[in-house]
C-alpha cells in the first residue's frame, strides 16, 4: 500500500510486520522516532506478542537484545553515533556468540565535536565488529531492507545491521510502498534458533576459549559473512519476486556498463550521484555509479568483476579514517588489486554538510580530466582550516611574546 | 535466622542443624543425592574459593525451587573462568556468559523472550561477583530493579577484583590490601570511603526481595533463595564469599572468616521485602572485629609492625553502625 510516510514511521511500521518479539528502545537523534512509533504499536496492540523494553542506555538495550535472541526470541533495536558506541562492547559479543538480531541504524556523526547530522562514522566504527552491514539508498529500501535483514539474520545466525541516513531519510516524508502483513509473513518465516537457551536440554553459551580454539572461532564468523557474501543476492532474487521491485543485494549499479568512470558510494547519496551521472551522460560523458547496499560482508569479488571495464574510480565516502582516506576506497583496493584502475577517494558531507549536485558535477568532472587527487575533501572551507592552521603555527611564538611580557616589568 | 518451620537446633547453644531432624521439604537442598549439581565438580576454582560453594548451594537451591526450570546469565569474573574453559564446563544447567557489566540486562531479555515464548515458569537468575555488580554492571542492575524485571540477581561479594588478580572494587573495605591499594604510605590499604551497600540501593529501589546473605550459614542461604524463587519481579541477594587467594587467608577458613564477619558485625545478615527489613540475623556472639581482621593478610599493616589501633577503631565504628542501624544486637532470634 503506497503511503506518504516519514522514514521513520514506514521503518517501524514493517518492522512490526516482521513480529519482533523483543524490542528494546533508547532514545538518540535520529533513530527516535522509529522505536516512539515501536512503541505505539506494540501499545495499540497492533504487535503480540511482543515485550517493548525501555532501557537505561544503548549497552543495555543491545545486551536485552542479546539475551532475547539467546533465550530463542526474535530481537530488536535501533540506535545512532554515540549510541553505537556506547554499545560497543556488546556489538562485538552479540556477533561473536553468532545471535540474530536486528538493528537499525540511523547513520550520524560522532563526537566531539557533537554533531547530530548525518555521516557514517558511526557504523563505520564498528564495520569489523562481526554483523552485516546493510546501507539503504531510500526510505522505500530502508523499509525493505529490514524484511530481507530478518530473514538474513536468522539464517546465517548472525546479527544484521540495516544503516540508513539520519534525518535525510530517518525524517523525510516520502512515498513508501508498505507490504501487507500476509506479503511480511510469507516471507519472514517464524524464528527458529540454532541454538536456544532451555531448561529442558540445558547448554551454555560464552564460554572462555583460548588460544588452541580462538583463531578457528574467528574463522568460522569470518566464513559466516562469506556465506551472507552468497545469501544477500539470492534474497534479493526473491524479494524482487515477491513484492516486483529491487532492494538490497550485494549492490545496484547504475548506466554502469560501458562506463570509463564509475562512482561508488553507501546510502541516500546516491540519488544525487545518479542525477549527476545522467547529466554528464547528457554530454557524453561514460560514467556510471554503484549503489553498496553490502559494506559488511564487502562484495570484493562482485565489485572486482563490477568495475573490471572502469578507468577510473571515484568514491562518494561520509566517513574519514583519519590520517588514512575514506573506508569504502580503502576497502575497494582489494576489488582493484593488480590494475591500474585510478582511485579517486571524496570525502563529502561530513557532520551533515549537503552534497550538492552542483559540487559532484564539478568533482566528477575533475576527476574524468585527471585533475582530482587520489584524496580531496568536498566543499572544505580550505580557508578557514588554513587560517587556524596558521594561527596554530603562531601560537607558540605567542606564548613566547605573552611570558616575555609578563616577566617584564610593564613600562 | 527465620527458616519455613521453626529450626530445632541439634545441640544447644551451636547453629548445627540436625538435618535428620527437620522435615524432608526444609531439609538441606545438598542433603539431597538427586540434588541438580548446577555447578559440578571438576572446575577450577582455587581451594577454599567461598564464591564456588556460594554459586553450587544457591544455584542448587533454586533449581530445586523451580523444578529446574532455570536459566542463568553470568557476568565475567572468575565465577565464568573457573567454569567454563571451552571444550568444558561445569555448568549443568542453561547458562549464557555475555559480558562484564550487563549480565542483569541480558537476565532482563531471557526473561521476556520467556514471557512472550509462554515459558514464564522457567525462571531467570543473573549473578556475577562484586566487581560485575557493584561497579561495572551497577547502570544495568539498577535498570532492571526500576523495571521490576523478573530475575533474581546474585551477588557473590569477595570484596575485589579477584580474577584480575586483587584489585579493588567499590566493594573493598576500608583499609584492605589490594593490588590497587597497596599497604604502604600515610594511608595504608584502601580508603575509609562512604562505603556503597548495594542490598540498601536495591531496596530503595523496592523491589519485592532483597537479602544478605553468607557462606557462613548455608542453609540460610539455600532458604533465602528459595524464598526469592517465590516472589516475581526484581530480587537481589548478596552472597558474602571470602577469598583465602585474595584476602590472603587460609583456605581451610573461609567458613570460619565468614562468619567472623557476621558475629563482628561488619556484615549484617538481613532481608527486606518492597524495601522494608523483614528479617535479620541478630549476633549470638558478638566478637570485636580485631578477631575477622588479624587471620587476613590484607590487613597483616594493622598488625604489623604495631598494632595500629586507630584504624582498627575505624572499622569498629562501622560494625558498631551497623549493629545499630540494622539492630543486630541479641542472642539466637
Amino acid at each position: 500500500m503506497l503511503r506518504q510516510i516519514e522514514g521513520s514511521q514506514a521503518i517501524a511500521e514493517v518492522v512490526a510486520m516482521c513480529r519482533p518479539e523483543v524490542i528494546c528502545a533508547y532514545p538518540i537523534t535520529p533513530q527516535t522516532h522509529i522505536v516512539e512509533t515501536l512503541s505505539a504499536i506494540v501499545k495499540q496492540g497492533r504487535l503480540k506478542p511482543c515485550e517493548f523494553i525501555n532501557v537505561e542506555s544503548e549497552f543495555a538495550a543491545l545486551s536485552v537484545a542479546i539475551g532475547a535472541s539467546a533465550a530463542g526470541a526474535r530481537a530488536y533495536t535501533a540506535t545512532a553515533s554515540q549510541g553505537i558506541l556506547f554499545m560497543a562492547e556488546a556489538v562485538y559479543n552479540a556477533s561473536g556468540m553468532g545471535l540474530p538480531m536486528v538493528m537499525t541504524v540511523g547513520n550520524r556523526a560522532i563526537g566531539a565535536p557533537i554533531n547530530i547530522w548525518n555521516d557514517h562514522s558511526d557504523s563505520m566504527a564498528l564495520k569489523d565488529a562481526g554483523w552485516i552491514q546493510l546501507h539503504a539508498e531510500t526510505n522505500q529500501e530502508a523499509a525493505d531492507l529490514h524484511m530481507q535483514a530478518f530473514r538474513l539474520s536468522e539464517a546465517i545466525s548472525l546479527p544484521v545491521m540495516v544503516c540508513l541516513d539520519g534525518f535525510i531519510l530517518t525524517h523525510a516524508y516520502e512515498r513508501v510502498d508498505l507490504p501487507t502483513q500476509d506479503e511480511v509473513d510469507a516471507f519472514v518465516p517464524p524464528y527458529v534458533p540454532r541454538q536456544v537457551l532451555d531448561p529442558e536440554e540445558p547448554i551454555n553459551i560464552g564460554a572462555m576459549v583460548g588460544p588452541d580454539a580462538f583463531m578457528e572461532v574467528r574463522y568460522l564468523a569470518h566464513h559466516r559473512q562469506l556465506e551472507a557474501l552468497e545469501y544477500i543476492p539470492l534474497l534479493a532474487e526473491e524479494f524482487r519476486a515477491r513484492f516486483a521491485r529491487a532492494a538490497g543485494g550485494l549492490f545496484q549499479t547504475y548506466r554502469a556498463q560501458d562506463a570509463e568512470t564509475i562512482v561508488v558510494a553507501l546510502g541516500s547519496v546516491n540519488g544525487t550521484i545518479k542525477d549527476v551521472v545522467d547529466t554528464l551522460r547528457g554530454e557524453g560523458v561514460r560514467i556510471g555509479s554503484i549503489s553498496l547496499c553490502s559494506f559488511r560482508p564487502f562484495p570484493t569479488a562482485a565489485l572486482a568483476e563490477a568495475l573490471k571495464s572502469a578507468r577510473r574510480v571515484i568514491t562518494i565516502e561520509k566517513s574519514l579514517a583519519n590520517g588514512l582516506e575514506g573506508d569504502v576506497a580503502h576497502d575497494l583496493r582489494l576489488s582493484l588489486h593488480g590494475r591500474t584502475t585510478r582511485l579517486n577517494c571524496v570525502i563529502a558531507g561530513l557532520g551533515g554538510r549537503p552534497i550538492t549536485r552542483a559540487s559532484l558535477t564539478r568533482v566528477f568532472r575533475e576527476a574524468v580530466e585527471d585533475r582530482l587527487p587520489a584524496l580531496s575533501f568536498l566543499d572544505l572551507n580550505m580557508e578557514a582550516v588554513n587560517r587556524q592552521l596558521e594561527h596554530e603555527r603562531a601560537a607558540p611564538a605567542e606564548s613566547i611574546l605573552a611570558s616575555m611580557y609578563a616577566s617584564s616589568s610593564r613600562p | 535466622m527465620t527458616g519455613p518451620a521453626p529450626i530445632k537446633f541439634y545441640q544447644t547453644g551451636t547453629l548445627t542443624v540436625g538435618n535428620r531432624l527437620l522435615p524432608v521439604l526444609n531439609q538441606s537442598v545438598q542433603s539431597d543425592p538427586g540434588r541438580s549439581n548446577a555447578l559440578n565438580c571438576g572446575h577450577r576454582a582455587c581451594q577454599g574459593c567461598g564464591e564456588a560453594l556460594g554459586a553450587r548451594y544457591a544455584l542448587d537451591a533454586a533449581m530445586r525451587a523451580t523444578n529446574r526450570k532455570l536459566i542463568v546469565a553470568n557476568a565475567t569474573g572468575c565465577l565464568e573462568v573457573f567454569s567454563t574453559p571451552y571444550p568444558e564446563s561445569s555448568w549443568q544447567v542453561a547458562w549464557l556468559h555475555s559480558l562484564f557489566g550487563n549480565a542483569p540486562a541480558v537476565a532482563t531479555g531471557i526473561a521476556a523472550a520467556l514471557k512472550v515464548k509462554g515459558k514464564a515458569d522457567t525462571r531467570v537468575i543473573a549473578q556475577g561477583g562484586d566487581g560485575g555488580t557493584v561497579d561495572i554492571g551497577f547502570g544495568c542492575l539498577s535498570g532492571m530493579f526500576e523495571r521490576n524485571d523478573d530475575v533474581l540477581y546474585i551477588c557473590y561479594d569477595n570484596e575485589a577484583y579477584m580474577n584480575t588478580g586483587i584489585q579493588r572494587s567499590s566493594a573493598t573495605p576500608p583499609t584492605a590490601r589490594t593490588m590497587t591499594t597497596p599497604a604502604i604510605g600515610e594511608e595504608p590499604g584502601n580508603v575509609f570511603g562512604q562505603g556503597k551497600s548495594v542490598p540498601l540501593i536495591a531496596m530503595a529501589h523496592g523491589i519485592p526481595y532483597v537479602a544478605t546473605a553468607s557462606v557462613a550459614d548455608l542453609r540460610d542461604l539455600e532458604h533465602k533463595v528459595e524464598k526469592a524463587m517465590t516472589f516475581h519481579g526484581a530480587r537481589y541477594l548478596h552472597l558474602h564469599v571470602p577469598c583465602p587467594l585474595g584476602w590472603g587467608a587460609d583456605t581451610a577458613h573461609t567458613i570460619k572468616l565468614a562468619r567472623l564477619a557476621i558475629e563482628s558485625g561488619l556484615y549484617p545478615i538481613i532481608e527486606a521485602e518492597q524495601g522494608e527489613v523483614v528479617g535479620r540475623r541478630t549476633i549470638r556472639k558478638r566478637v570485636p572485629v580485631e578477631d575477622y581482621l588479624r587471620p587476613q593478610n590484607r590487613f597483616a599493616h594493622l598488625f604489623r609492625p604495631t598494632l595500629d589501633t586507630r584504624r582498627i577503631a575505624e572499622v569498629q565504628a562501622i560494625a558498631d553502625r551497623n549493629i545499630r542501624r540494622f539492630g543486630l544486637e541479641g542472642g539466637v532470634q
